[in-house]
């Protein structure tokens, strides 16, 4: 990824999380959320993961960020903005922020860096030979493609398919888990007042 | 271009604003929010690992498996987590940490 963009897209990220703290609305906390996923997908592009990249998109900035706007709309807090900031916790945000700049700066300066290896039509032709001939794979290989998704699918179905079965188990079990928690108790109440 | 490091630095960066957002804000969902970031920059930080160690020409395809698990988590623990927060809502009438002390010494 050429560095102008690595840059520009770094920007947007960040900016938008100082934003999520900044604002004192909630509303603009999460559409400051959406900005800075969107950064963070630009970013997943820039590094070839396409198919990650369009799921940040997708999942987080589309089905995430809607469900918090919706809970921040349904809760209706007014009381945000009349609030009194107390400086306690903005010290210790700010002093255990740097701390951890600090400490970041230090490791990264010690360990080694390392440029990206060339993923052009070579390697990737290179890379070909392990897949079955004839198929989706190979073929966009030798053409000097990188067919990301049938690549993340393949990896997904052969190497990790107990671990994407029982994700759907758990998914299942959030969304039983979901339906109990929100709904309303009244009934229990009065059964346990008797 | 971009060197890893670039990358981790503005992982580190993201993770350093969701980590002052939980510490600094009051409000749960606002906080809610800021863990969703401290996640993203892992995810960040992992695919950048995924590129840079490329596995016989390709990309480490098991980093980016990873982060597509960890993506599909949050999103569960997203949904059950502001299921809590609604029930908090309805047995408190308020989301601001200061005034949930039950559990305070």
């Amino acid at each position: 990824m050429p560095s102008p963009l690595f840059w520009l897209f770094s920007l947007i990220m960040l900016i938008g999380g100082c934003a999520v703290i900044a604002f004192r609305n909630p509303v603009s906390s999460a559409l400051s959320v959406v900005a800075c996923f969107a950064g963070l997908a630009g970013l997943f592009v820039g590094l070839n993961a396409y198919f990650i990249g369009i799921i940040q998109i997708l999942v987080y900035t589309g089905a995430v960020m809607v469900l918090f706007l919706f809970i921040i709309m349904l809760l209706d807090l007014k009381d945000e903005q009349k609030r009194a900031k107390s400086l306690a916790p903005l010290l210790a945000g700010v002093g255990l922020s740097i701390a951890f700049i600090i400490q970041l700066i230090g490791v990264l300066s010690k360990s080694p860096d390392k440029i990206a290896p060339a993923l052009n039509a070579e390697t990737l032709g290179a890379a070909a030979a392990d897949f079955t001939k004839g198929g989706k794979i190979a073929t966009a290989l030798t053409d000097g493609r990188l067919p990301d998704v049938h690549l993340i699918g393949h990896t997904l179905f052969t190497q990790y398919n107990l671990p994407f079965q029982i994700l759907g188990v758990l998914l299942l079990v959030a969304t039983v888990g979901v339906v109990v928690l929100s709904k309303k108790t009244e009934e229990k109440k009065t059964e346990d007042r008797r | 271009m971009a060197t890893l490091n670039d990358y981790l630095f503005v992982s580190g960066m993201l993770f350093t604003i969701g980590l002052a957002g939980v510490v600094i804000r009051r409000n749960i969902i606002i906080v809610f929010m800021c863990l969703e970031l401290m996640l993203s920059a892992a995810n960040l930080s992992l695919v950048a690992f995924s590129r840079f160690n490329t596995v016989k020409g390709l990309p480490d395809y098991n980093g980016q498996m990873l982060v597509f698990f960890v993506i599909t988590v949050a999103a569960a623990e997203v949904a059950v987590g502001l299921a809590i927060i609604i029930a908090l809502y309805r047995a408190r009438q308020t989301i601001h940490t200061d005034e949930l002390t039950s559990l305070k010494g």
